[in-house]
């Protein structure tokens, strides 16, 4: 493994307790009826995104799940603007028509929130297209579950992707259930990284429970792309600390098996591993603390679209380009 | 004054934006070394090379999805799809994305994508090349539905739909591409949004497009000769609905037939027919009729595939029974 200096520990950790407490402040809120409509948490999995996303560049472009609240945020999408998302307000990244699983930020290349498993990969797809026809340098960071293995889309964007040598990151989170399906129960091959090198790309496993190694195995993969050695894929492995959404029982997995990854638990584990001070700690969670507050008032005192704008952005309003 | 067929037509229409476009570029499956499935696309990769004219594997939902994406990155992408029946594969990127991204981004993602594939029947390729979706199509908010019934649309409907900022459908019936007309020299850029009156006539409004407006047009020929006059409206486009030409006309002629190669369950007949019973009820003297498909999958049998079509006959008999002659 690579040397960690401190700051840089520190700063993992700072994106790893925001996503992992804005989220359970979204638990908070939803039980409180604040929030409604499908909820999808990361919890469990933040060394995934904060792993992945800060080594790419601000020209590169991100499409994500509908399980991206933790994506949107390490990428630069202000709390504030996610949460007023989450509560449908005008101020919302996505002005309140989007919700939890949609959250967009043009200005970040962040190309949501897809709600439809492996609906994403082809649009990622495009847009690494677009790179590469327009002689840029940009690379495109495809996430989606392993459960949109078992989708025809996915073995479509494989082979195009790599047919076009294509400047795309593919970054399948495993967190080995498609909602309540055991990855075992729907892959006659449990290897995802076996299947994505058939299709001649280099596919490389990655324990997504250590956000060190995600980080130097993503940083390698990006240069890789970035100077035109085509798609590459990498196989997160992770675990959802719980159910797949707020209205799943969880009835699906042993209870053994849950506790058995949350000793695995990404931040314990990097706070140990760097020995990051109770001190420092804290003093990262009364940011965070602070940064979630502020987002809850914001999106508390947001203002809901005029219901005579129901049908905008349906179509354009900025006229022919 | 040229005679070209209405594939050249659509050749042109392509060369056209290619050349007067930089960001435009053609893709889809046989369009570059085969020349399009319809050899609507011959001797294009030679002029603008593999990057610009781009054969793609048989995957329907990646390579409209990438169209997607890349109109998103800045590309003016024109994605080519065999027929509608095959662009059900990728039903899921046209309506929950190319549809949805604008507005479930709050207007950040816009989607200036060109989606041209063929559609229709009458050639005998059965159950699974031969349906018109594309008022199916026209349901959908978000989408640009256009339907190119002349030589004269389908050179001039490509560039302005190309310079619309959100995706368009352009359906090209494919008994069509081997006909031939003189190409206006005037033939260019129009409203996409409008209607056209096609012929004059002030005893019944005839309702068509895309393949159904040479049904309708002769179905006119032949009422004419028995001293009724026909109104044949050309769509042109399907969403939106240019309500005022249809709607006007039948307040001229009080009576109206609608052609839809459709199925008539649910069909953009059953929609245009709602709205004018909404806008023009005291307007009618007859009862609105429609004409369309059987509703069968297409049977292969040239007679029974005949059946099923919209005929010149029996949009001749809808209007006879609409001026009471039936």
């Amino acid at each position: 493994m690579s040397a960690l200096a401190h700051d840089d520990a520190l700063a993992l950790l700072r994106d790893m307790l925001r996503v992992r407490r804005f989220e359970e402040r979204c638990v908070e809120l939803y039980s409180a009826a604040h929030i409604r409509g499908f909820v999808h948490l990361y919890i469990g999995e933040e060394a995934v995104a904060v792993g992945v996303i800060p080594t790419l560049s601000d020209d590169d472009s991100i499409v994500a799940t509908y399980r991206e609240h933790g994506h949107a945020l390490v990428r630069g999408v202000s709390a504030r603007s996610i949460m007023a998302e989450m509560y449908g307000k005008t101020e919302g990244c996505s002005g309140g028509r989007g919700g939890s699983m949609h959250l967009f930020d043009a200005a970040r290349r962040f190309y949501g929130g897809n709600a439809i498993v492996a609906g994403g990969l082809p649009v990622a797809v495009g847009l690494a297209l677009a790179e590469k026809m327009q002689d840029r340098r940009g690379v495109v960071a495809c996430f989606f579950g392993e459960g949109a293995i078992a989708e025809g889309e996915f073995h479509e964007c494989m082979n195009l992707a790599a047919l076009w040598q294509l400047p795309i990151l593919f970054c399948c989170e495993n967190n080995l259930y498609a909602m309540g399906t055991a990855l075992g129960r729907s892959e006659s091959e449990t290897d995802l990284s076996l299947k994505a090198s058939s299709y001649e790309m280099p596919a490389w496993p990655v324990d997504g429970m250590d956000v060190v190694a995600v980080r130097a195995t993503a940083a390698r993969a990006v240069e890789a792309v970035r100077n035109g050695s085509g798609p590459h894929f990498l196989e997160l492995r992770t675990y959802r600390f719980r159910p797949h959404s707020m209205y799943d029982p969880d009835l699906y997995r042993d209870k053994a098996e849950i506790a058995q990854w949350k000793e695995r638990d990404p931040i314990p584990a990097l706070i140990a591993r760097a020995e990051i001070t109770p001190a420092e700690v804290d003093a990262i969670e009364a940011d965070a603390k602070v940064e979630i507050d502020d987002a809850v008032a914001f999106a508390e005192q947001g203002t809901d679209e005029p219901v005579e704008s129901l049908t905008r952005f349906v179509t354009s309003e900025l006229g022919r380009t | 004054m040229t005679e070209i067929t209405y594939r050249e037509a659509c050749r042109q229409a392509l060369r056209d934006a290619l050349i007067r476009e930089p960001r435009a570029f053609l893709m889809g499956e046989d369009v570059g070394r085969y020349g399009g499935c319809f050899a609507v696309s011959m001797g294009l990769l030679d002029e603008f090379g593999p990057d610009r004219i781009r054969d793609t594997p048989l995957s329907e939902s990646a390579f409209v999805g990438a169209g997607i994406g890349a109109a998103i990155g800045g590309m003016r992408p024109i994605v080519e799809i065999m027929t509608v029946n095959f662009s059900l594969l990728a039903l899921d990127q046209i309506l929950n994305n190319a549809a949805s991204f604008l507005h479930m981004s709050g207007g950040q993602c816009n989607v200036p994508l060109v989606i041209r594939m063929t559609t229709g029947g009458g050639r005998q390729v059965a159950a699974q090349h031969s349906h018109s979706l594309e008022g199916w199509y026209a349901h959908i908010p978000g989408l640009r539905i256009l339907t190119p019934a002349t030589i004269d649309d389908a050179r001039g409907m490509l560039w302005p739909a190309l310079l619309d900022p959100d995706p368009v459908l352009i359906f090209e019936h494919a008994s069509l591409y081997n006909t031939s007309g003189e190409l206006e020299e005037t033939a260019g850029p129009f409203d996409i949004s409008r209607a056209i009156v096609r012929r004059r006539g002030n005893d019944v409004t005839l309702i068509a497009y895309g393949g159904t407006l040479r049904v309708a047009l002769e179905a006119a020929a032949t009422l004419a000769s028995e001293g009724i006059e026909s109104d044949v409206i050309d769509l042109r486009s399907l969403r939106p609905l240019d309500d005022e030409t249809y709607i006007d006309s039948i307040r001229r002629t009080h009576r109206a037939v609608i052609v839809d190669e459709g199925w008539r369950s649910g069909s953009i007949s059953a929609e245009i027919a709602a709205r004018i019973a909404e806008h023009a009820f005291y307007d009618l003297d007859a009862p609105v009729e429609r004409v369309c498909s059987a509703e069968v999958p297409m049977p292969f049998a040239k007679h029974l595939e005949d059946a099923a079509l919209p005929t010149p006959a029996a949009v001749v008999a809808a209007a006879e029974r609409a001026m009471g002659r039936g």
